[in-house]
């Protein structure tokens, strides 16, 4: 069977396990949204009855709280604490290991295999996101096994959103809410169906064994009226014009030592940022001396040690590394991967313990105080 | 004589909760004791060598006149002094006294009152003597504290972490207690040690492991008044474990101020 981009396909709601079964029977581990701690996180499911259905979420700086719809809806929510980010760039991974031996030290890289991923319901500013790191980590000089490894073995299935939180801003930023490109599948959720599109060859392949037909024009209406619904629902705006020399000409601008008075520097927004990518390397030796690691972890321009070379810390203060940290993402990432490090996925945002909201940073820098 | 650097452990007021770290690392435990000399160690061994000791531990506060002379004694004895846990570093839980009327607490504890002897204030060690090293938390970690010997041993410095809870929490995959359920929680202003634990079973964390640097408290309790805390209830929140560090007494101080209207 073929398919061209442009066809959506009717896919009855029940039958979203049938695509759960394709994949698992090719093997795939499937992470999907789910409820757990209070939240709609990113974890392994098998069934469509561990996805939230009937949830949403109520976002505000600093507040997140999951409630209940009226609808019964599958995916009726924004982005939560997750990304993908920890499924592609886990959080602690070994890089290198030696051991001292009679010949001399041993060196070896460990082969622990490698989780052949399939992620379902990944937003239009998640796959944007995914693009960039795919920049950082596969495009530059040095590749980063680790990131590759799984990358190139990831199934996306992406789901257009229908509504949005009051933290989205993906207008603003041009990353959504709809999903163009970078998926395997799309699906766009009615009440009783969803509706698909196919973005790759292995889509292709996995929705022929589905129970599948072309959706007619009043279905395809229905989905582009709910995927319009999602747009007209954002209502926060980061005004990006010029934004780089805006940043960077205002160094100094009184603001930063003002949202240092508030900013915790706890990294909180750096953690759940779907494209931050810091982390730091330590050799761990055991207690002999005799077997050491090579550890890396995620890290954050938010600690103090970060920025600690040679004698001293390049970022001594809250306001220096705020900075840092803003600029980086908004300005010189653009000189540095050719696109803004912000997606405008508002998780900064809402995670923040204190409720800093970089797009009202943004607007008082530019003169515009909220 | 061995060229094991010999190792000494000193009790001061503490509910002698760290040093147990030391004996419950049970996995290293062998290879600590074969890598250093273990001099002094009433808890763990009746063998009591005389120093100098090459690394002193010292767990406990300064709470007696008594051991704050016995803390000269220790400094003078020990090339490397490093502080375990929040009594020695902080001041500890019994640092809530520096609030109190000390006195008063005896009359209504001791039926002979008389008979105790003890100073107004509990201390940390820094207070009293120069510090090498201090290890925090409530109780220490002992993976850290082995961490620190292998350090000490083979000359580097130690890689104890000195970033957020919340970091730990998001490595985790913990889901901020704070943003999702409205739990004030000191992670974002204490330093990490412990992996995070409290938050992962739906608690706030209670700071054990003292003020991260370049803490802003002050933000973090305005947010939770902000938030429908009352600077009353955010008090205790802050004198606990490690009350007395500097950062979380300024802002319990703050907080008890503006609980008083003044």
């Amino acid at each position: 069977m073929s398919t061209s981009a442009a066809t959506e396909l009717f896919l009855a709601k029940p039958h979203l396990q049938q695509l759960l079964n394709a994949l698992s029977a090719r093997g795939y581990c499937i992470i999907g949204p789910t409820i757990d701690q209070s939240a709609i996180v990113y974890a392994e499911i098998r069934t469509v009855d561990e996805l939230p259905q009937g949830w949403t979420d109520q976002q505000e700086p600093a507040t997140y709280r999951l409630v209940r719809r009226e609808d019964n809806a599958w995916f009726g929510y924004a982005v939560g604490p997750h990304s993908w980010k920890r499924y592609l760039f886990p959080p602690f991974a070994t890089v290198a290991v030696a051991d001292r031996t009679a010949a001399g030290w041993q060196m070896s890289t460990p082969h622990e295999p490698v989780p052949k991923y399939a992620f379902l319901g990944v937003r239009a500013c998640e796959l944007a996101a995914i693009k960039i790191q795919d920049k950082v980590f596969l495009e530059g000089a040095y590749v980063d096994p680790i990131y590759r490894a799984r990358r190139e073995q990831a199934f996306v299935i992406a789901v257009n959103c229908t509504s949005a939180g009051a933290n989205c801003f993906c207008t603003s930023m041009n990353t959504g809410p709809r999903c163009t490109t970078g998926f395997d599948l799309a699906l766009t959720e009615l009440p009783d169906a969803f509706l698909v599109e196919v973005g790759s060859d292995s889509g292709g392949e996995v929705l022929a064994e589905l129970q599948t037909r072309v959706a007619d024009v009043e279905e395809q209406a229905a989905a582009e009226r709910a995927r319009q619904q999602a747009v007209s629902q954002i209502t926060k705006r980061l005004d990006t014009t010029d934004i780089r020399n805006l940043l960077l000409t205002n160094l100094e601008h009184p603001r930063w030592a003002e949202v240092a008075t508030r900013c915790l520097s706890c990294t909180n927004c750096t953690m759940v940022c779907p494209t931050c990518f810091c982390a730091s390397v330590n050799e761990v030796s055991d207690l002999q001396g005799d077997h050491v690691e090579r550890q890396r972890q995620w890290d954050s321009c938010f600690n103090l040690d970060f920025s600690y070379m040679n004698g001293g810390h390049i970022r001594n203060d809250i306001r220096s590394r705020y900075r840092q940290w803003m600029t980086h993402k908004l300005a010189s990432w653009i000189d540095q991967f050719g696109s803004s490090g912000c997606v405008g996925c508002g998780r900064c945002i809402t995670w923040c313990p204190v409720g800093i909201d970089l797009t009202e940073e943004v607007a008082a820098i530019r003169g515009e105080t909220p | 004589m061995s060229t094991r650097p010999t190792l000494a452990v000193f009790k001061f007021a503490s509910c002698d909760g760290c040093q147990l770290s030391l004996l419950d690392a049970e996995d290293e435990l062998l290879a600590v004791a074969g890598a250093v000399d273990i001099a002094f160690f009433p808890e763990a061994s009746s063998r009591m060598l005389p120093g100098p000791y090459d690394i002193a531990l010292v767990e406990g506060s300064i709470t007696t006149s008594h051991d704050a002379e016995r803390i000269q004694e220790v400094r003078k004895q020990s090339r490397f002094l490093m502080t375990i846990g929040a009594c020695a570093t902080a001041g500890g839980i019994q640092a809530l006294r520096n609030w109190g009327d000390t006195a008063e607490f005896l009359q209504a504890v001791y039926a002979r009152p008389e008979y105790i002897s003890t100073l107004a204030t509990s201390t940390a060690i820094a207070d009293h003597v120069t510090v090498d090293f201090e290890l925090r938390g409530c109780p220490i970690n002992h993976h850290q504290l082995v961490e620190v010997l292998s350090s000490l041993i083979a000359g580097r410095r130690p890689r104890t972490p000195t970033h957020s809870v919340c970091l730990d929490c998001k490595r985790r995959g913990t889901v901020c207690v704070t943003v999702a359920q409205g739990i004030p929680c000191l992670g974002p202003v204490t330093q990490a040690g412990c992996g995070a634990i409290c938050p992962a079973y739906d608690r706030g964390c209670y700071g054990c492991y003292g003020p991260v640097k370049q803490c802003n408290s002050e933000s973090l309790g305005d947010h939770f008044i902000a938030t429908g805390s009352t600077p009353g209830e955010l008090v205790p929140l802050f004198r606990n474990f490690n009350g007395y560090a500097p950062e979380f007494r300024a802002e319990s101080d703050r907080l008890a101020r503006r609980a008083e209207g003044v």
